[in-house]
């Protein structure tokens, strides 16, 4: 697979580290009412789609950017890539 | 009708005409005890335990495609009860007395061939583990051997001893380890469910569950809607599809693993040997292909097939390991999906809707699990209680944080 | 022997001969022959034995979708099983031997097996050898599997090498027939960067093979000035011997060019090379297979596809016999004969299963139409024929042609399945084409030369228009359409005896039908019972014509019953190739200390951790074995000092506003408040709450922070820590750089070690205790002005320094200690050491810290912070993780201290049977201690820290072995820590 970095270009899927799930972005509140239940959700549940996925890579032999790839899992076709910071921040996280 | 080698010879008098179907092609009931969704090895041996154990036989399994056509017919066909946690243990050796006993039980050659496997250890620590788990086995019931490099060489002169960049320390041995006709099992269950009266029903998809104020009564299918008492899901691999159905989410990621087959070749390896610093593990076929395999893609997918760094990952393991095989050619790969479960085990277990049932999670392993897979599963469905050995596969073990984690990875499905 | 066989003409180099042996025997042939071009010049028909019947067979095809000539090539570590003598280029001195036979190919003791075939129908062996139980593995399976494979491996190491490349391109091309080499001078014209690949060693594809016209010169002449024009441009990347094997995501393509398997040896030079292509767009022009059709005894040495025969008169200038048939139901099949024909070999009968006038004129043949063959004669060599009238023809070679099928496999390679033609009576490519791939000529159906050639043209300027290259106006090459006109007729229903459709498997019509009778009936549950397609062909020839059988059985049309789709790869690939260089030494990177020369120059043993090579122990003369070397090096230390390369621990420099919030997070234990200059021991979780590793941080400054992890797990703590600041805190002022590899870091640890290091630290740094206390840190210089950092910390529980220099001072360093350590006695030391120091002081290592202990498990629960937010903490709070009878790492040891320990025993309370219900922990680490002189072990235990003083059984019935133990705290030596502090 070839991966479109958002800063480097096109670049081969080798080069990265998958993790998972983009949804792993979103790390539950630990003060939060039953924080146990959201982050046993977070930590454990996932929608697995067959279909499109937003998805977590790590450029490891690269520029070490975390990215948020859009692939369909049924397809491979990669639709959209992004830094996965630029989506953090988008979703709300901060410091 | 009952097979033998009397029955090849008449039969082969005559032209082999009067063979008999294998199974039936009925046409589905309005209504069943039990619907087994997913025609698959567990589905099948679920069925075939629950009419031939429990003598339930009002049972359908249903089946989208042909039966056998997911994981059971595509894989490396390894057997083998070495596990480490009390969690699996005792569930796969079950499993391994099972298919020590299947031929005659079923009838049915499945080719279970006891031939050895062979995890290779390389250094202290993997030796220290290897240990721990080797007693653990002994100490269950199985069968287990360490073997120092010296006594490798002996017994597996071909692999690389001297300019290994992983030198083959030694290694654990499971001598009633070994492979499996792959396919014939599918068939051998098919075979002997369907002669106790259960329907498999193939070309029939489920598109639905029927669910009710919490209560599961039946699922939809593309031959229409066929109501049941109890619906036992058994779909590993499309599991996330399948149970969103049901509106559930689950500890699952869907992973693509490839396995690969070379050209026949006359005897080469005696039995299943793995090599874990790399990631390589292979045996040889009775037609004579090396069956080999390794690590999962690592992406989720349900595309059934994979990249190639993987495919050269593998080469680079069998090459590094025995480089003897370096003009065998690899004739076919093939990419299965995968329910990689959060800690690499799986689930066997009453879901919240009442009337339903999950089976699924098996990562990469689940094929040497599909006598014991079947048996615990049907004991559940019959029972609505657990089988003893798999008491600890729960949906809800990570609530409670009773992980079932061999490789220690964590939640990461695609390194387990 | 001479080349009885050869023809006039043909594209062979006449005068140059070639020796090579088969089996044995010597032959001659030329250069431009394949093996099997000359076997058939030489008259050899009988080339090896079937799979399971072990029948006589010949050789069917011209190219890689050859089922039968299967031969083992070369010699001793050389010997290449299974290899397609029609793809075997010819050269001088070439050995091949036929394989699958007991006895002589003549005289094959298997060959028993073809006479019980009736008892061997498909899929017996699930229905018997059940009786009795233990037979199967003692006595069925043996000898089948004795029996079954094919060729044998020579079971030495591969004496090849095998490289691998990247290449880059606009537009692939994939095949170099009239399709690939018009869509190549299209998109080379245009300036296209082009890769065109082809299987064979010679470029035209079947212009090769064939009588026909391009432009109006000779097929095989119009390649060649083709092949001259593109090797003039520079954008143009000709590849011959490569067959591209399969379609990956992105437009990547695997290749495998063969580079020497056509010289006698490679001299050196890599023998193939994995390419991986990454191409743009590609065009697939692989042509298409012909069929064959089955009828009684079809197998036989001298029944061949009518297209092959050709290619062996065109091109080898080779007839494959003197008095031939051509059995056909499409018109191609009439061009062998009228190539024979024009070539005088005597064609006896054109045999065509419609009832239609001839295609055309072909001198001295009988037309026999309407007609078949039911049964042939001849069991090593075919002598005659017999039709479906009852007459005989007496021949030794029949040509058969039952259509051709579009090589589409690559079209398939991402799951896209093909459909149903019912003019060409044949599967061409669907409209789920792998993204960016266009197919071209007879593998898209476009079966007449003329059409090929204008697709090629088309299809590549669609192609690149799409790229923004200018598409050529230029016409295609100008060909006749030769007639194509085709039949559907699969199998010769009046055959009685078996008819062959899998040649190499032993797969039959009856076959076909036993298995729909069984309720084998999808075209997956056939292959697989009948293995139909499962051979090193893959089913090339023989797939379509048993999916038509089995259509024919349900009553149902072809489409209906299924298609078969294709995986990678389309022909086998030598496993040496997919490993390339990374085998032996080289399998893995090997990353060595900055102290690597120094250690090697003074008798240490070497052990991989990880991908770095650690000194294990430095042996001294006399030593009798690695325990006095360790022994040795644990006293020393203990008593003086010792200095051991600890460099392989991740070092990631961590520096920003928020950097002590940000260790914060990411450990279990508080930061925030570490001062300036001090160290602390810091404990990371998962985000499962459950350890993942542990190390220290040292604050530089306020924002400048140095962490170590362990060896193991430096690469992915630093991935994790990336992870937290860039998706879980992106605003965090914080960056991480590993330094790994930039500094050189020495323990030095013993009651000296200040007193070495006071030799080396420059005077103006004061590390005295007062000034420089235990878990201090500071940035000094060494040996006038080198840069260093010094942290006081202790793996070994002695006084301890690290001491770090920039890398590249790192093997100097090492020797400047030595030197600097001689008045004290200083010995390096090995991990071997390290080890057994880290076990008297119960420390947690890898076998403690394996992914699945908790911090209570380990005795480090109270350091998870309950007052913070740090990754791990919420979720190791759950009820399972913290069970009152969780197991805890506790100290043990031997009752009677002559007893050794072993790592991985299990604990069993005395008077309990020794199983797993009673299983109580078992011992992660075991060392002999030369201080106290007896073995020592660290554990786990069930409510270990409760147990202190209680004896347990640790049994390892792997070996035999019990031995009773004692739980005690882990801290074998200076339990109370004060010689850290002194």
């Amino acid at each position: 697979m070839i991966i479109n970095h958002p800063l480097l270009g096109p670049r081969d899927a080798a080069e990265f580290v998958y993790l998972g799930d983009a949804c792993l972005i979103d790390r539950p509140d630990w003060q939060a009412e039953d924080a146990a239940g959201k982050f046993h959700e977070y930590g454990y549940l996932r929608d697995n789609p067959a279909g499109l996925h937003q998805e977590l890579w790590y450029h490891e032999q690269g520029d070490r950017s975390w990215l948020v790839v859009t692939r369909d899992t049924l397809t491979h076709a990669i639709s959209k890539v992004e830094l996965a910071r630029d989506v953090a921040r988008a979703r709300g996280r901060g410091s | 009708m009952r097979y033998s080698a009397f029955k090849i010879f008449t039969q082969g008098l005559t032209g082999n005409k009067g063979w008999k179907p294998v199974w039936r092609e009925p046409e589905p009931k309005p209504e069943y005890d039990i619907v087994i969704v997913g025609g698959g090895g567990h589905g099948l041996s679920t069925a075939y335990y629950l009419a031939k154990e429990y003598g339930l036989r009002n049972i359908a399994v249903v089946e989208k495609g042909w039966i056998g056509s997911g994981n059971v017919g595509r894989n490396t066909t390894i057997i083998r009860s070495n596990y480490l946690l009390p969690g699996n243990q005792p569930f796969y050796e079950l499993s391994m007395k099972l298919w020590e006993n299947l031929e005659q039980d079923f009838n049915y050659n499945a080719m279970v061939s006891q031939r050895s496997i062979l995890n290779l250890y390389h250094s202290d620590a993997q030796r220290d583990a290897f240990v721990r788990r080797a007693n653990g086995m002994i100490l269950s019931g199985a069968d287990a051997e360490i073997a120092g490099a010296d006594q490798l060489r002996a017994e597996l002169p071909f692999l690389d001893y001297d300019n290994a960049r992983f030198p083959i320390k030694g290694g654990l041995f499971q001598r009633r380890g070994g492979t499996v006709r792959h396919d014939a099992v599918a068939w051998g269950y098919a075979r002997g469910a369907d002669s106790r009266g259960v329907d498999i029903l193939q070309n029939c998809e489920v598109t639905g569950f029927d669910i009710e104020n919490g209560v599961c009564r039946g699922v939809e299918t593309s031959s229409g809607a066929i109501r049941a008492r109890k619906v036992a899901v058994c779909v590993a691999g499309s599991s996330g599809r399948v149970m969103a159905q049901a509106g559930m989410r689950l500890p699952i990621e869907t992973h693509v693993l490839q396995a690969f087959v070379t050209e026949g070749l006359k005897p080469v390896l005696p039995g299943v040997i793995t090599f874990g610093a790399g990631h390589f593990y292979v045996s040889q076929s009775d037609k004579g292909g090396l069956v080999f395999g390794g690590d999962i893609d690592g992406y989720n997918s349900y595309a059934q097939r994979g990249n190639l760094p993987v495919v050269e990952d593998v080469a680079e393991g069998g090459m590094a390991i025995m480089p003897m095989i370096g003009r065998a050619r690899l004739l076919r790969s093939w990419g299965g999906v995968m329910d990689m479960s959060m800690d690499g085990s799986p689930f066997i277990d009453k879901t919240h809707i009442d009337g339903l049932y999950f089976n699924g999670g098996w990562c990469y392993g689940g094929f040497k699990a599909t006598p014991a897979s079947g048996y615990c599963y049907a004991h559940l469905l019959a029972k609505d209680v657990p089988h003893p050995v798999a008491t600890e596969m729960r949906l809800d073990r990570f609530q409670t944080g009773h992980m079932i984690d061999e490789k220690g990875q964590g939640n990461q499905p695609n390194l387990h | 022997m001479t080349q009885a066989n050869r023809l006039k003409g043909g594209q062979i180099d006449r005068d140059t001969t070639l020796n090579f042996t088969f089996n044995g025997r010597n032959m001659q042939g030329h250069p431009g022959d394949t093996l099997a071009s000359a076997l058939l010049a030489n008259g050899q028909r009988l080339v090896g034995r079937s799979f399971k019947y072990h029948r006589p067979r010949g050789i069917l095809t011209a190219g890689s979708e050859e089922p039968n000539a299967l031969v083992q090539l070369r010699t001793g570590a050389h010997l290449e099983p299974n290899t397609r003598a029609t793809m075997a280029e010819l050269y001088d001195g070439l050995t091949a031997t036929s394989q699958n036979h007991r006895g002589s190919l003549e005289f094959d003791l298997m060959a028993v097996a073809d006479l019980l075939s009736p008892f061997l129908s498909a899929g017996f062996y699930y229905k018997t050898f059940m009786w009795p139980k233990s037979f199967w593995e003692k006595v069925y399976e043996p000898a089948i599997r004795k029996s079954a494979g094919l060729g044998s491996l020579s079971m030495l190491e591969d004496p090849d090498i095998y490289d691998k490349g990247f290449l880059h391109c606009d537009l692939l091309i994939i095949g170099a027939g009239p399709a690939g080499l018009s869509a190549a001078l299209t998109a080379g014209r245009a300036g296209a960067r082009v890769i065109l690949a082809d299987e064979d060693f010679a470029t035209g594809g079947r212009l090769n093979a064939e009588t026909m016209d391009v432009d109006g010169m000779a097929g095989a002449d119009w390649a060649a000035q083709v092949v001259a024009e593109l090797n003039t441009m520079d954008n143009v990347h000709l590849m011959t011997r490569t067959t591209v094997y399969g379609a990956y995501d992105h437009g990547i393509y695997g290749a495998l060019e063969r580079c020497t398997d056509h010289l006698a040896t490679s001299g050196g030079k890599p023998r193939q090379i994995l390419w991986r292509i990454y191409s743009r767009r590609a065009v697939l022009a692989a042509g298409a297979t012909e069929r064959p059709i089955a009828f009684g005894n079809n197998d036989r040495p001298g029944i061949m596809l009518a297209g092959a025969v050709r290619t062996y008169v065109n091109r080898f200038g080779v007839t494959p016999g003197h008095e031939l048939a051509v059995f056909t139901n499409n018109d191609d099949g009439w061009r062998s004969a009228a190539d024979l024909a024009a070539k005088g070999v005597s064609v006896k009968a054109i045999i065509d299963t419609r009832d239609a006038p001839a295609v055309m004129d072909v001198p001295g043949a009988r037309h026999i139409r309407n007609a078949a063959v039911v049964n042939t004669v001849g069991r090593k060599g075919l002598r005659s024929i017999t039709l479906t009238d009852d007459q005989v023809i007496d021949v030794d070679c029949l040509a058969v042609s039952g259509g051709w099928s579009p090589n589409l496999h690559l079209t398939c390679h991402q799951r896209g399945r093909p459909v149903w033609d019912e003019g060409l009576c044949a599967f061409v490519p669907g409209r789920d084409l792998p993204p960016g791939m266009a197919v071209a000529g007879a593998a898209n159906g476009a079966m007449t030369l003329a059409t090929a050639l204008s697709e090629g043209r088309d299809m590549a300027n669609a192609q690149i228009k799409e790229l923004g290259f200018k598409a050529s106006r230029k016409a295609a090459p100008k060909a006749e359409d030769e007639p194509q006109e085709c039949a559907a007729f699969w199998h010769v229903r009046q055959s009685k005896s078996r008819a062959w459709l899998d040649l190499q498997n032993d797969v039959t019509v009856k076959d076909v039908k036993q298995s729909y009778r069984e309720g084998f009936r999808s075209v997956e549950h056939l292959k697989r019972y009948t293995t139909l397609g499962m051979a090193t062909d893959q089913g090339k020839t023989a797939n379509i014509p048993a999916l038509a059988i089995m259509a024919e059985c349900t009553g149902k049309s072809i489409p209906e019953t299924g298609t078969t789709i294709f995986r990678p790869p389309y022909t086998p690939i030598p496993l040496g190739a997919l490993g390339g260089r990374a085998r032996g030494k080289d399998f893995r990177p090997t990353r060595l200390t900055p102290s690597h020369e120094w250690a090697k120059n003074n008798g240490a043993t070497f052990v991989e951790v990880g991908n770095w090579l650690r000194a294990q122990w430095f042996a001294r003369p006399g030593e009798q074995g690695w325990r006095d070397s360790v022994d040795r090096e644990v006293v020393m230390t203990r008593r003086s000092v010792g200095i051991c390369d600890v460099t392989t621990l991740g070092k990631i420099d961590i520096q920003g506003r928020d950097a002590a919030e940000f260790l914060n997070k990411v450990y279990a234990n508080a930061f925030g408040k570490l001062a300036v200059g001090k160290v602390r021991y810091g404990l990371m979780l998962r985000e499962d709450g459950i350890c993942y590793d542990d190390g220290t941080a040292a604050r530089l400054s306020d924002n400048h922070f140095v962490m170590t992890t362990t060896t193991a797990n430096a690469v992915l703590v630093f991935r994790r820590l990336e992870f937290a600041r860039q998706c879980l805190w992106p605003d965090m002022d914080v960056h991480l750089i590993s330094t790994t590899d930039g500094w050189a870091q020495f323990a030095v640890a013993g009651p000296n070690a200040r007193n070495l290091l006071r030799k080396i630290v420059d005077a103006n740094h004061d590390i005295s205790n007062e000034a420089f206390p235990f878990m201090a840190c500071g940035e000094i210089s060494v040996c006038g002005g080198t840069p260093a950092r010094l942290f006081r910390i202790s793996f070994s529980g002695e006084l301890a320094y690290e001491v770090a220099v920039p890398a590249r001072y790192g093997n100097a360093m090492m020797g400047v200690l030595m030197q600097a350590g001689k008045e004290f006695d200083a010995v390096p030391y090995g991990t071997e050491a390290l080890g057994v120091m880290r076990i008297e002081k119960g420390h947690a290592a890898g076998n403690e810290l394996n992914g699945q202990t908790t911090a209570l498990n380990l005795g480090l629960g109270g350091m998870v912070s309950k007052k913070k937010d740090s990754i791990g903490s919420i979720l190791s709070e759950r009820p399972e993780m913290n069970r009152e009878d969780a197991i805890r790492l506790v100290g043990f040891q031997p009752v009677n201290k002559a007893d050794k320990l072993t790592a991985g025993a299990h604990f069993i309370n005395r008077g309990d049977a020794a199983n797993m219900a009673n299983d109580q922990g078992w011992m992660t680490s075991v060392a002999y201690s030369p201080n106290l002189g007896h073995s020592i072990g660290l554990g786990f235990i069930k409510q270990g820290h409760t147990r202190k003083g209680e004896i347990v059984r640790a049994v390892s019935p792997i070996h035999g072995t019990e031995v009773e133990v004692e739980i005690v705290p882990a801290h074998f030596i200076d339990p109370e820590g004060e010689r850290l502090r002194v």
